[in-house]
């Protein structure tokens, strides 16, 4: 790790008033993503920004209609919570399906969608569920929101304080782990809102990404089949020593008949 | 009394309770006063030409005390590192042996080659320096697959090896084989990868150099299963040091595995820059570098064929192997593909004639040696796989067609060199497929079916060639070193006993087995009883502990010296009763005179000997402490009988082991529960081999692909199942314990095991290792498209 | 720059002053001299470093020393009664030889008592779900499975 000034912020303005001084200085939340980066020296921020004693980012809010969750709310907190558990199952049990216990204890929701690591899980679920995802300027739609391989619609300086679930009739993630680091080979949340159907997939491609094909099949008929004989192109997505491109595509359909029968039941 | 013997008793570990509260000291655990922080400059190029290093910026940097380059190791007079063992080739020459140097000497030859190493004061400012080492690298081609290297055109590595190849060595009666194979009534051939494997001891490898100017002498804490020949190894050959001032101690070892037996660079350069620069210098790898720089295993391109006749009798076997060595020998790398394969492949039948022709080869790779089974596994891969798809082929059962040709009279002399002195493979095979419950196999075939499941059997029946000896037969093969084991035994003035030991304990719980043995024999409680090992000034001398020989050679080595304090003690006791020495038996802690109801307890003859005030001075120094060396016989030869059951998601490929049987023969059993748990870590060490582990190198770059565990899979609990285990016994015969030796057998058995429920599952005949959903997913297609 | 760390760690109230980069796991080795909680790994997987803060099993090679400001901590050393008497979930590691080379085992036991608490009653395959974050590589986890399920209702009895 390379040398960096460390401090606590009191507060969300606090931590945007250190960001607009040092443009540099990176935010620190769980740190699960950052410091192992920083460990392996791929990240050297001469500034963190620690978030962790900001109460006001924790916690997890459901009025019936949607779940909200603040962006330092750890993972272990989502997987366990009775509310998130009672409204969105599958969002508890994607959260519950990331990394191990110990990576849940300390990594939060507000720094898994600000990194965007293709093969992470959350973002499977912001897209797939429709959330809003809210900061300190604005609040952007799941869809606006991850741009691209590590890049979301985030400006400088700008600081995800919450997500907002819509409560879908029904949904359910499956994940099909890559054997060594556990991320997500492929992963798909299939969400029935009650007006349409939303299929995001992550851990294929560079980023996540939507099944339009599918979303309208399914909207015809919320069924298993309806799925089975959808191919995602392989053209673009990650192909790398633990799955090809062709195998990737193929495991979206799997997984998304899978996650559709979780979905039913 | 009650009897003190307990042995073949599950005595808890005595080791255990330092471990479980957190009082291990492992060698990173150890901080010598004003110590420093080397960190290696490693090379990012798989093969490059160094035109220049400049370390001046290193050197200036906050908190640096020295910077050291290829240059300034040979300029010390620091030699390479050796190879333990000469093979010869076909033609009568010796195996090439490159210079293997310390840090690199004007050219890099491997991802992860120690290049320079930089000490500062702290481990931040050491790393923050080694940035600042400008290494100029010419880059040049580079090849890391065995079969390519051989090739004309392939990037050279060494000089004296133009054709990349170390040797060519072949075992059997090439012209007999080749003939049996063309009037076989059926022939099996198969071609596979043994795949490279990454050991991954959870300890990462460390080591502590530290002078004593108040001595001038060396202690080197260094994470080593055999402190002793790495003494050896440094001294005599690298660093021309008196062996006497060097002191190397191995304290808690985190795992081994293999990885940990080799002399390695790092650990030169600690010792020496620790005088150069009067301070400690304290080096432990990242996982990082552990993965580019510790030795790596198996790696074998091999193509091997089986003759039977027509009622699947074996006849003869063919091997033809290529085995990537990678850049430089490491210390007991040419051994493992030779001596430690060929010469298991007789496996458990009896197959009159094998030839197997085995071609060692340079690449840009990280070098490979003994990883956990070391060839054996590679062997039975071997046998194991044709066995299976012959039967497959001629349609025999395939228990049935091991049964045939079982090999069930004893002596037994293989035709690639072994004599098996025992065993009894019906009793392993028999009670494997009872306690897998083969009869209810078809029943649960139908029921994964019916889940959309595909569900496969496999068998391996393997034999392993463990407790490494006699020392004559090993240096006529070319061994460099003795395999013999040494052991003392201290007993003290009250009785209490001190056993020192040659071998090494990083995991195996000698401190109890060896206290078991030392206890049951000398009939004291076991808590009288001490293991000292892993420090070379105290114990007189050792080879360390590898190739499941511990027990077998350290532990008979311990009884020669418990036997010798018996005997001494016979002497003093009948001084004590005044009785004729023959007629003092010793048993159960007392000595007694034969047919009387004299006696005196173990105790008072130690105190005797050394308060000798009664005492037999004409005939008996005091004291009473023995040694002994202890050169086995004979190899000792474990073996057993493994069944797998396997079911694939043919959706994804994923397979699930649904049940794994090992009933293994390691002939008298000191703790069953220690070697059920071997047994346990080696089948899921060869489970990964089979399901998920598997280095990767880019063919164009050599660039490690599986450089961290984000890439390399290590099995978790969730990957491995709930294990069957039980044991049959059919005594060694030539070591007075009965004991053959445990540690590899589960590495070495899994692998075929696996791999045959998996083809047998989803119908091919063959399938590459690692088998990961992918693999499968494939073999699963491609059998529908055909 | 260094700054002031404080937390209280097995019971006991301690501070230094560190560097910004320290690693909670070096301030508990190298700074405590507790060395029972180990480094395997430098990508987080192993957990070798498994510590407990403020009653959840965390990583301690990835996360700052300052992350764990004020927080109470508990270590293997922490682990046992004062006495030395094992915990059960110790005790039932021996029992069963849940432990071979030792080093996977403060953090595998650190982690084991943390899943207990949350499965008072787990079958085998939440044990061997709930032990992804450790890694060992000696055992094949056979009897750390064992050793788990047999020691989840005394520490359940424990509270
Ligand atoms: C062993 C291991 C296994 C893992 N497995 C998985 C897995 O299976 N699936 C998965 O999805 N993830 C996995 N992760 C990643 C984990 O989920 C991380 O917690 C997550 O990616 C980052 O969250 P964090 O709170 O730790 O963020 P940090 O690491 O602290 O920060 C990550 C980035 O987000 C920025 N950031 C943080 N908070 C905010 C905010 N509120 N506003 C704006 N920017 C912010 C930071 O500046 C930084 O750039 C794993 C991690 C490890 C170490
Ligand atoms: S050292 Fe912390 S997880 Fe490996
Ligand atoms: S006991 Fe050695 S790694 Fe677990």
């Amino acid at each position: 790790m390379y040398a960096f000034t460390y401090r606590k912020a009191k507060d969300v303005k606090d931590a945007a008033a250190g960001l607009a001084k040092n443009a540099d200085a990176k935010l620190l939340a769980g740190g699960q993503s950052l410091i192992a980066a920083m460990k392996l020296r791929l990240s050297a921020p001469p500034e963190l920004i620690d978030l962790g004693t900001i109460s006001e980012l924790r916690g997890i809010k459901s009025d019936g209609k949607n779940v909200v969750i603040g962006a330092m709310t750890r993972h272990a907190e989502v997987a366990a919570s009775t509310d998130v558990k009672k409204a969105i199952p599958a969002l508890a049990y994607l959260a519950s399906q990331i990394g191990d216990r110990m990576v849940r204890n300390m990594g939060t929701l507000g720094g898994a969608i600000a990194h965007n690591d293709p093969a992470a899980d959350y973002p499977a679920a912001v897209v797939g569920l429709g959330a809003t995802v809210e900061t300190n300027k604005r609040k952007i739609d799941a869809d606006a929101f991850f741009k691209g391989i590590y890049e979301t619609a985030l400006d400088p300086g700008e600081i995800i304080t919450s997500v907002s679930f819509p409560i879908p009739k029904r949904a359910a993630y499956m994940k099909f782990k890559q054997p060594a680091s556990r991320f997500a080979m492929v992963g798909v949340m299939v969400a029935d809102t009650g007006k349409d159907v939303r299929v995001a997939v992550t851990g294929a491609g560079p980023c996540v990404f939507r099944v339009k094909e599918m979303e309208q099949a399914l909207g015809k008929k919320f069924a298993p089949d309806s799925v089975a004989n959808i191919k995602v192109p392989d053209k673009g997505l990650n192909s790398d020593i633990h799955a090809s491109a062709e195998y990737r595509a193929h495991l979206v359909t799997v997984m998304a008949k899978r996650a559709v029968e979780a979905a039913l039941k | 009394m009650a009897s003190m013997n307990i042995i073949g008793t599950s005595v808890k570990r005595t080791e255990d309770y330092r471990f479980l509260t957190g009082g291990g000291q492992y060698t990173d655990d150890v901080a010598p006063h004003h110590a420093t922080y080397a960190v290696f400059v490693r090379s990012p190029h798989a093969h490059a030409k160094i035109k220049g290093i400049k370390t001046d910026k290193a050197a200036k940097a906050r908190g640096v005390h020295a910077v050291y380059t290829g240059d300034d190791i040979a300029k010390a007079g620091i030699n390479g590192l050796p190879c333990g063992w000469l093979i010869t080739d076909v033609n009568g020459q010796p195996m090439k042996e490159p210079p293997y140097p310390v840090l690199a000497q004007g050219k890099v030859r491997h991802v992860g080659e120690r290049v320079a190493v930089v000490i500062a004061d702290t481990l931040h400012e050491a790393r923050d320096a080694a940035e600042l080492v400008e290494v100029d690298y010419e880059v040049l081609p580079a090849v890391v697959n065995g079969a390519e290297a051989r090739k004309k055109g392939a990037p050279v590595l060494h000089e004296i090896a133009p054709d990349n190849t170390c040797y060519v060595w072949a075992i059997g009666d090439k012209a007999k084989v080749d003939d049996v194979f063309k009037s076989a009534a059926h022939t099996t051939k198969l071609e596979f990868v043994n795949n490279r494997l990454i050991p991954n001891a959870i300890e990462p490898r460390a080591a502590i150099g530290n002078y004593s100017r108040a001595e001038d002498a060396y202690t080197l804490h260094v994470a080593s299963q055999n402190p002793h020949v790495e003494r050896l190894l440094m001294t005599a050959f690298v660093m021309g040091l008196p062996e006497h001032k060097v002191h190397v101690i191995a304290p808690d070892v985190g795992g081994g595995f293999g990885s940990k037996i080799y002399l390695y660079g790092e650990d030169v350069v600690v010792t020496w820059a620790s005088k150069q620069i009067n301070r400690p210098v304290k080096w432990t790898a990242d996982r990082v570098e552990s993965f580019s720089s510790d030795a790596h295993g198996r790696d074998h391109v091999t193509t091997a064929e089986l003759a039977l006749d027509k009622d699947g009798k074996f006849l003869a076997m063919r091997v033809h192997t290529t085995a990537n060595v990678g850049a430089y020998l490491s210390t007991f790398a040419s051994c493992v593909p030779t001596i430690l394969y060929a010469t298991l492949l007789a496996g458990q039948y009896t197959t009159p004639v094998i030839y197997c022709e085995v071609t060692a080869v340079f690449t840009n790779t990280t070098p490979v040696d003994a990883y956990r089974g070391a060839g054996r596994p590679e062997a039975t891969y071997v046998v194991e796989r044709l066995v299976e798809t012959a039967a497959r082929e001629m349609k025999i059962d395939p228990a049935e067609i091991r049964r045939r040709n079982f090999i069930k009279e004893f002596p037994y002399q293989t035709p690639v060199a072994l004599l098996y002195d025992t065993g009894n493979y019906n009793a392993t095979l028999d009670a494997a497929t009872k306690l897998g419950d083969v009869a209810g196999y078809a029943k649960r075939k139908e029921q994964s079916k019916a889940r959309g499941k595909l569900r496969g059997i496999g068998y391996s029946c393997y034999i392993e060639a463990c407790g490494i000896a006699p020392s004559s037969v090993a240096g006529s093969l070319g061994a460099r070193a003795g395999l013999y084991e040494a052991g003392e035994v201290r007993v003290h003035p009250t009785g209490k006993v001190t056993v020192f030991t040659g071998s090494h304990s990083h995991g195996q719980g000698h401190e109890t087995t060896f206290a078991q043995v030392v206890a049951s024999r000398l009939g004291i409680p076991m808590d009288d009883v001490h293991i000292v090992h892993g420090d070379t000034s105290k114990i007189l001398f050792g080879m360390g502990t590898y190739g499941s020989r511990s027990i077998a050679v350290g532990g008979t080595a311990i009884v020669k010296a418990v036997d010798k304090v018996i005997a001494k003690g016979k002497k003093i006791a009948a001084h004590l009763m005044e009785a004729a020495e023959n007629d003092v038996e010793f048993s159960d802690g007392i000595f007694r005179v034969t047919g009387t109801d004299k006696q005196v307890p173990f105790g008072q003859v130690a105190l005797t000997a050394y308060v000798p005030h009664n005492y037999p001075h004409d005939k008996l120094e005091p004291g009473l402490n023995e040694n002994a060396f202890y050169d086995p016989s004979n190899f000792t030869f474990p073996a057993g009988s493994y069944v797998c059951e396997v079911e694939v998601d043919p959706d994804t490929g994923k397979t699930s082991i649904e049940s794994f049987v090992a009933v293994d023969d390691f002939g008298k059993i000191i703790n069953p529960m220690i070697v059920e748990g071997q047994v346990q870590g080696g089948l899921t060490q060869g489970i990964g081999q089979a399901l998920m582990e598997g280095c990767r190198y880019d063919s164009a770059s050599g660039q490690l692909l599986t450089g961290t565990l984000t890439d390399y899979c290590l099995p978790r609990a969730e990957d491995v199942p709930h294990f069957k285990i039980d044991t049959r016994e059919t005594p060694c015969t030539h070591n007075p314990l009965g004991v053959k030796g445990c540690g590899e057998a589960g590495a070495i058995g899994a692998p075929a095991a696996l791999m045959n429920a998996i083809t047998d599952a989803i119908g091919v005949r063959d399938l590459a290792m690692p088998a990961t959903a992918e693999t499968v997913w494939r073999a699963i297609a491609m059998k529908k498209a055909a | 720059m260094p700054v002031k760390v404080s937390m209280t760690v097995n019971g006991k109230p301690v501070s230094a002053e560190v560097e910004e980069r320290t690693l909670l796991v070096n301030f508990i080795r190298e700074h405590l001299r507790l060395t029972g909680t180990h480094v395997g790994c430098d990508t987080a997987q192993c957990g070798a470093c498994t510590i407990e803060m403020n009653g959840d099993a965390v990583k301690a090679c990835n996360m700052l020393a300052m992350q764990a400001e004020g927080a109470k901590i508990t270590t293997i050393e922490g682990i046992a009664a004062a006495d030395g008497t094992l915990h059960p979930m110790q005790e039932a590691f021996r029992e069963h030889h849940a432990l071979q080379c030792g080093f996977c085992t403060p953090g595998m036991v650190i982690s084991a008592i943390d899943l207990v608490r949350r499965h008072p009653n787990p079958s085998e395959e939440v044990v061997r779900a709930e032990l992804d974050g450790n890694f060992c590589r000696c055992t094949g986890y056979h009897n750390i499975v064992k050793a788990i399920l047999d020691a989840a209702p005394k520490v359940a009895a424990m509270r």
